[in-house]
């Protein structure tokens, strides 16, 4: 096990190095830098800002350096907001998006899963129907439509919950997890009612109810463990999915999160925060990834990865 | 002659998209206390769903009992709800399944899958199932057994398996373990270990079984009755020397005919023509009658009774009937019960009686 984690580590970073060193090469292909967008100054003027940033120098140059500074961690300074670190930026930005996007994950995974055993338990009745219907719901109407119903209801109409702005603490995380619960929610409530269907049709629920088991049992103690197999898989791209996905509700919501942020950031050509977002989020993801690996071998037991003890 | 279940006049059908499947038409049997009752016959002929009907285990929406009684222990099963139900599976009657390969949960470790019943049905705490799953797993002859307690079914092999799923269903000394063809997925030399072992444990806890099987080899191996059941009836009924050695049912004839056996020169393998019935629209009279070379015309308009043949064996074909004319069985068949003294045919000097 042990050895088969340091190797994942390895791969982990060099999976890491080829997305540094792509997003880069891309950022350096787009037209315009930083300082275009506002050049009203004499070009002998921007060349004295090209020159204190670096940009003047060859690109391989300004690759080796960044990467270099990557290493070291240091993820350069923003061009936008006075010089201020990139990582500073990111950790000031990261709470209300953590917060946001592991609630609506939670809420959404947690809701969808009792939704799909529900809906395998009960196939083809009212209950199912009902699930199906809201998971259709879930999955064909964007996040954005029902954060802003939800802010019209919720907010305005019924004055429950505050609109928007970060300001009442915990209250204002509520309308956003919901609004990005809503994906989560129809695809595990999918993936669970399919899987569950199949499982309790297998020949070791069958024998499980041949010892005498209760329903209850059948589901939780039996089916439960095994129908989560696939849901794992589709977890880990979409807890990095409801990250960046945020993008866009932290926008609706003013939210000061990563994406809003990541958003400004790519309006106005700043380098520094765009690579810096997108190797965070990479290696939210690669780290995802990982840990649902791990997961499997947890969940099942014929997945115990190799190398490991016996 | 204990009786232990009685099935009567058991009649099932499931609905379908295309309609209702009539898939038992009338079934008869009794268990007696310790005997090994076999149940052969084709593919869809209705075995497997009698008795996954007796274990209720046939999915509930789709299934319907539209008349008749199985009686265990004087209590109608077919009455009982699932509360009481789930009290009588894994405790009197227990089940072992066909396929070992799938029968096991495969996040689950052996050891809970076989303390699951113990739990569940007597009031003992977990380190006495503990150790009693232990047992189990030493009486069904796994080596180490403390230490596979804590392996998952994909550390076993398949015969192995299947000698879990055995320890589990005798895990509370059931009064009946249906054994649903518990050998057909394991290869020759496993299948007669797990044969013996049956045989053997039969002995020690004095349990009675019903084995289902395709396998003609195996009921002559492990059977005291056989019951064949053809198109959703029991065609012919009796014990295993009746069965083998004076069969009277026309597709009882078929059935053996088409068992590959040393004994006869013949270079080719005798095949029942034709197919199964259409369990949708059940033919009239003898289901068998369109594939039979020895139907009467009668076969194909009334249902044969049952006729008795001896106070132990029965058989539903209208060439028993008194007014019938006299028909040879095919000659494999005829060399079979030239051996047997009660048969019409027997050669030997050992008196007519059996």
């Amino acid at each position: 096990m042990t050895k088969y984690i340091i190797r994942r580590i390895v791969y982990m970073f060099i999976t890491l190095f080829l997305i540094a060193s792509a997003t880069f090469f891309l950022m350096k292909a787009l037209p315009g830098s930083p300082i275009s967008s506002a050049s009203k100054l004499p070009p002998s003027q921007l060349a004295v800002v090209e020159a204190k940033y670096g940009l003047d120098q060859p690109v391989p140059v300004q690759y080796a350096k960044y990467m270099l500074n990557l290493a070291k961690g240091d993820l350069g300074n923003s061009f936008q907001f006075k010089n201020a670190s990139v990582t500073d930026l990111i950790m000031n930005r990261l709470g209300p998006s953590v917060l946001i996007g592991s609630q609506g994950l939670i809420l959404g995974v947690a809701i969808g899963i009792l939704l799909g055993m529900i809906a395998a338990l009960r196939q083809n009745t009212i209950w199912d129907y009902g699930s199906t219907l809201i998971a259709i719901i879930g999955i064909s109407i964007p996040s954005f439509v029902f954060a802003t119903l939800l802010q019209y209801w919720l907010g305005v109409k019924w004055g429950l919950l505050p609109v928007a702005l970060w300001k009442d603490g915990w209250m204002s995380s509520i309308l956003p997890s919901i609004a990005l619960a809503m994906g989560p929610l129809a695809t595990a409530s999918r993936f669970i009612r399919t899987e569950m269907i199949e499982v309790i049709s297998s020949d070791y629920i069958t024998l499980a109810k041949s010892k005498g088991a209760s329903g209850f049992e059948i589901a939780f103690k039996h089916a439960f463990r095994n129908a989560l197999i696939p849901l794992i898989t589709v977890l880990g791209p979409l807890a990095a999915g409801l990250l960046t996905g945020s993008l866009v509700i932290e926008q609706i919501f003013a939210i000061p999160g990563i994406g809003e942020q990541f958003v400004k950031a790519i309006v106005s050509n700043d380098f520094s925060i765009i690579m810096g977002t997108t190797i965070f989020y990479s290696v939210f993801l690669i780290v995802i990834i990982f840990v649902v690996d791990v997961l499997y071998g947890i969940v099942d037991p014929r997945i115990r990865l190799s190398g490991g003890s016996k | 002659m204990e009786k232990i279940l009685e099935v009567k006049d058991l009649e099932l059908s499931f609905h379908t998209f295309a309609g209702e499947v009539k898939a038992i038409r009338g079934v008869n049997f009794d268990l007696i206390k310790g005997e090994t009752l076999a149940i052969v016959g084709e593919s869809g002929s209705g075995k497997s769903v009698t008795t996954k009907s007796i274990m209720r285990l046939l999915p509930e929406h789709s299934s319907e009992f539209k008349n008749g009684h199985i009686l265990f222990n004087g209590k109608d099963l077919t009455k009982l709800t699932d509360k009481e139900m789930q009290k009588i599976r894994g405790k009197d009657i227990s089940m072992i399944f066909q396929d070992p390969m799938t029968s096991l949960n495969p996040t689950m470790t052996i050891g809970k899958q076989i303390m699951e019943p113990i739990l569940k049905h007597r009031n003992v705490s977990k380190s006495v199932a503990h150790k009693e799953a232990v047992d189990l797993l030493r009486l069904v002859g796994m080596p180490k057994p403390e230490a596979r307690m804590k392996q998952y079914p994909h550390q076993f092999s398949g015969g192995q398996r299947q000698r879990i799923v055995i320890a589990i269903a005798l895990a509370c000394n059931p009064q009946i373990l249906i054994a649903d063809e518990p050998t057909t997925a394991l290869d020759v030399t496993i299948q007669a270990q797990i044969l013996e072992l049956m045989k053997d444990l039969q002995k020690k806890i004095n349990t009675s079984i019903i084995f289902i099987t395709h396998d003609l080899g195996v009921v002559a191996n492990v059977a005291d009755r056989v019951a064949v059941m053809y198109g959703g009836k029991i065609v012919e009924i009796g014990t295993v020397d009746e069965i083998f050695y004076n069969p009277q049912h026309p597709y009882t004839w078929g059935l053996l005919s088409s068992m590959p056996s040393l004994d006869t020169a013949d270079e080719k393998l005798y095949a029942i023509p034709g197919t199964p019935p259409d369990l949708l629209s059940p033919p009239k009279g003898d289901a068998f009658a369109l594939r039979s070379d020895y139907a009467l015309k009668i076969d194909l308009e009334e249902t044969p009774p049952f006729f008795k043949v001896s106070d132990t064996h029965y058989a539903a074909t209208w060439l028993l009937h008194p007014d019938a004319p006299q028909v040879d069985p095919p000659l494999a068949i005829m060399e079979r019960m030239k051996k047997y003294p009660g048969s019409r045919y027997y050669e030997g000097t050992e008196g007519g009686t059996y």
